[in-house]
């Protein structure tokens, strides 16, 4: 037999993943964040269960403040796959006016993202969420376990993770007690493209270079994507030639000068990078170990 | 040696020619005592081989001047010790993976801590590795520690390994004590089956022989750290080598039409219509497709996630362990384990804990400690109670039929976990050993001192095989009642066997097997 490639040890890996949930638990779900690890997740949990239907749902939490062409895809993609979406809302947050601009990066994303998701995961009583993380993208992430155990709260305890040798997993948790397992744990961003190129996965538009409307603020490319975003004095709009690595909330989500337009120049533009992915992503630098604050507090 | 045989095991190079994708990925782990400067390492390594970036560069001198140890010069560590608790103390507590690749290869390193503490992580990062890089600093030489993680290593089937005498530095890059603690170390770790050590000496902060030569060893005339992680060919999967096993992970049951038993390959190779037993019931059946999302295969091996369907109405659970017919694999109430302990209250004789092996659960209870291992000396000892991080070779009683086999032979069926029943807590973590009276583990002690399998003359491997396709076809009639089906099954059964020879043939090599076993252990 011809030794297994990386990628194909990598899908066989995170397939292995998604079975254990579906076998162990008793309510999963996808967390579906809609960029390129969402659309590589998806696909993987496809082939998992094929030729039977995913036997769990989607679940999107929006902020309200998504790229349209975000909840575009969301909205057309995984129903034409047969699959079924939630999308959740934190209607207090959006009834207290929180919001990037007025609250900061720090209350919106707790509020509009860690709490949506804490409410959708317990309107539902989902025990095990799936989500994209991958090791390699934050540090606090490199030290998460495959099966994160969540208390009844959704507290993480990274100081108290257990062991998890091999591909052993210990599914037992107490009734209230939650996993988010993360199947790409050991995909790296270029082991993403490198995948979508391999298995023709769409992605959103976005990833790709286009002149956009984007004005300069605090170092970041920020993209006009609605009226919201209300220009500070001294503050232009410009069209540049622009792309995104990582998508999120579109006030909170750094685009990059490329002249990337097609998957090949991505990849090649990827790897030649001396910026890491979440670099343009304000919510990670909100402070030293801000990450893992978010997730002891249960942001995915 | 006879014509067949060249044609069933080539030289190393060709094999490698014939698999340049296994050979650009290497697992590997960092570990060794507290502040042996295995994070440093890692992030000498990382930063050495351009896998940090430039806003990554720029956090770490600003975490550097907060939290560094260093003074003001960057401190590698924290690129790598990611929590909190852990940039505070200055101390790694949980294990990380870290991706980085060079020119030549890719790498998944599991950065680990050297507190005795945190040895649960320290052996979770251990257990998928290929090589262990095992630290030592200069000033203090081989300590408790170094020992306890060679064993755990060694245990956990890591072959090879590099040690990394650090902190050169502050003993005057002294050519003395580098020789001092090399033969020391060689004489700690003899009897653990290691297959390759390499010493190298290092300073992790300065970057000393770490991606470079350094001018502070003109004694040493060794390769560099980088260079031999990237060059070094460590053991191929010898599990593709052994029969085919298949631990059911899922039921796959859309509807009426389909019924599917969906899994990951744990060793060997199956293929379409092959004759195969259900375990623990002993069924026998066939194997009617290979399902993958991607179409149907015509075979599958060690560590591929497929979906198969039988030839006939079965009755086949999560747990239960799809064999080839001829296996010899047989279900029992009792496992013979050597298990790393890793929570705080004792195991005792009598105690029920849950077991898990492959897809499969049941209740263990311990039966006896057969011995428990010195960490020192690594000399058997009898015990009546097992204290966190200690080791020993115990016999649990089960209470139903699992399916096991020795770790040696297969990595998924030979490993287990225990989990407490009450606080679902992970409390240990083992290896399956040989059942008693069969030496499935052969390691003599060669006069050199190294270990090394006995492997049988190849031309009585050569027939063994044969013998057993004559066998198979003979199933194949008994099943089908086609002669033509069966002679064509033979014919590939030996055309594949050799093959596989050919493919795994670096892992055949005397030493290469070698198992952590050892005779001073045994009582």
């Amino acid at each position: 037999m011809i030794p297994l490639s990386r990628l194909q040890r990598l899908e066989a890996e995170s397939i292995h993943i998604f079975r254990e949930v579906a076998a162990t638990c008793d309510n999963p779900v996808l967390l579906y964040s809609i960029g390129k690890d969402s659309g590589v997740l998806l696909h993987l949990a496809l082939k998992a269960f094929y030729p039977a239907p995913l036997p769990f749902p989607l679940l999107h939490v929006d902020t309200t403040w998504k790229f349209r062409e975000m909840i575009a895809f969301r909205d057309r993609w995984p129903q034409e796959l047969g699959c079924k979406l939630i999308v959740h809302v934190n209607q207090d947050g959006l009834r207290a006016g929180v919001n990037p601009f007025a609250s900061g990066s720090r209350l919106h994303t707790d509020v509009m993202k860690t709490q949506g998701l804490k409410q959708a995961l317990d309107k539902y009583k989902f025990d095990a969420a799936f989500g994209g993380a991958r090791r390699d993208e934050e540090k606090s992430r490199a030290k998460e376990r495959v099966f994160s155990l969540r208390s009844a709260e959704h507290r993480w305890d990274p100081k108290n993770q257990r062991p998890e040798p091999w591909d052993l997993y210990n599914t037992r948790k107490a009734p209230g007690e939650s996993f988010r397992v993360f199947p790409l744990s050991n995909w790296t961003e270029a082991d993403v493209w490198d995948y979508i190129a391999q298995e023709n996965i769409p992605v959103i538009p976005l990833y790709f270079a286009a002149p956009r409307p984007v004005v300069e603020r605090d170092g970041m490319l920020i993209m006009r994507d609605d009226d919201r975003l209300v220009l500070r004095p001294g503050e232009r709009f410009e069209s540049r030639m622009v792309r995104f690595r990582t998508l999120g909330c579109y006030p909170l989500t750094s685009a990059v000068e490329s002249d990337a337009t097609t998957l090949p120049a991505i990849i090649a533009e990827m790897r030649g990078s001396r910026t890491s992915e979440r670099h343009g992503r304000a919510i990670d630098h909100d402070g030293a170990g801000s990450m893992e604050q978010k997730k002891q507090e249960g942001y995915f | 040696m006879s014509a067949a045989l060249q044609l069933a095991y080539p030289d190393e190079a060709d094999q490698q020619a014939l698999a340049p994708g296994q050979a650009s990925l290497l697992h590997f782990l960092t570990c060794g005592s507290v502040d042996d400067g295995k994070s440093t390492l890692l992030g000498r390594l990382l930063f050495d081989s351009n896998a940090v970036l430039d806003d990554q560069l720029s956090a770490l001198d600003r975490d550097s001047r907060r939290f560094g140890t260093q003074g003001e010069a960057r401190d590698f560590a924290l690129l790598v010790d990611g929590l909190s608790a852990e940039r505070e103390q200055g101390i790694t507590i949980d294990v990380a993976y870290r991706y980085f690749s060079t020119a030549r290869r890719s790498f998944i390193v599991a950065d680990t801590p050297g507190h005795e503490q945190y040895t649960r992580n320290m052996a979770t990062g251990a257990s998928t590795a290929e090589l262990a890089i095992i630290l030592i600093d200069a000033r203090k030489g081989v300590l408790p520690q170094t020992r306890r993680h060679s064993y755990i290593v060694s245990m956990l089937g890591v072959r090879n390994v590099v040690l990394a005498v650090n902190k050169m530095d502050l003993v005057g890059f002294s050519a003395d004590v580098y020789q001092r603690i090399i033969e020391d170390y060689r004489r700690a770790v003899a009897s653990l089956g290691f297959t390759s050590i390499v010493s190298i000496p290092i300073c992790a902060r300065d970057g000393d022989n770490v991606a470079s030569v350094s001018g502070q060893t003109p004694w040493y005339s060794g390769p560099v750290l980088l260079d031999y992680l990237e060059t070094v060919s460590v053991d191929a999967q010898p599990d593709a080598d052994h029969g085919f096993h298949f631990p059911v992970q899922l039921v796959n049951r859309p509807n009426l039409d389909f019924r599917g038993y969906a899994g990951t390959v744990a060793s060997g190779v199956v293929r379409a219509h092959q004759p195969v037993r259900i375990l623990p019931s002993g069924q026998l059946t066939r194997i009617e497709s290979i399902v993958t999302a991607d179409g149907a295969l015509e075979a599958a091996s060690a560590g591929q996630a497929v979906t198969l369907t039988l030839t006939s109405e079965v009755d086949v659970s999560r747990g239960d362990v799809i064999v080839a017919a001829d296996d010899a694999l047989a279900p029992a109430t009792a496992v013979t384990a050597r298990l790393l302990w890793m929570v705080a209250d004792s195991l005792t004789v009598g105690q029920t804990l849950l077991a898990r092996i492959g897809t499969a659960s049941a209740n263990a209870r311990v039966a006896r400690i057969h011995h428990a291992i010195d960490i020192h000396s690594f000399q058997a000892h009898t015990a009546s109670s097992l204290g966190m991080n200690e080791i020993a070779v115990v016999e649990l009683t089960l209470d139903k039929k699992l399916v096991s086999t020795d770790y040696a032979s297969d990595r998924t069926l030979g490993a287990l976990i225990l989990v407490d029943r009450m606080t679902n807590q992970t409390v240990a973590l083992g290896v399956v050993e040989p059942a008693p009276g069969q030496p499935a583990r052969e390691v003599s002690q060669d006069p050199g001192g190294t270990v090394a399998p006995k492997r049988a003359p190849g031309w009585q491997a050569a027939i063994v095989r044969v013998l057993g396709a004559a066998v198979l076809g003979l199933l194949v009639i008994a099943l089908s009642g086609g002669w033509l089906l069966a002679t064509v099954v033979a014919v590939a059964e030996v055309g594949i066997n050799l093959l596989i020879g050919w493919a795994v043939w670096g892992a055949w090599k005397p030493g290469v097997t070698a198992a952590a076993d050892n005779d001073a252990v045994k009582v």
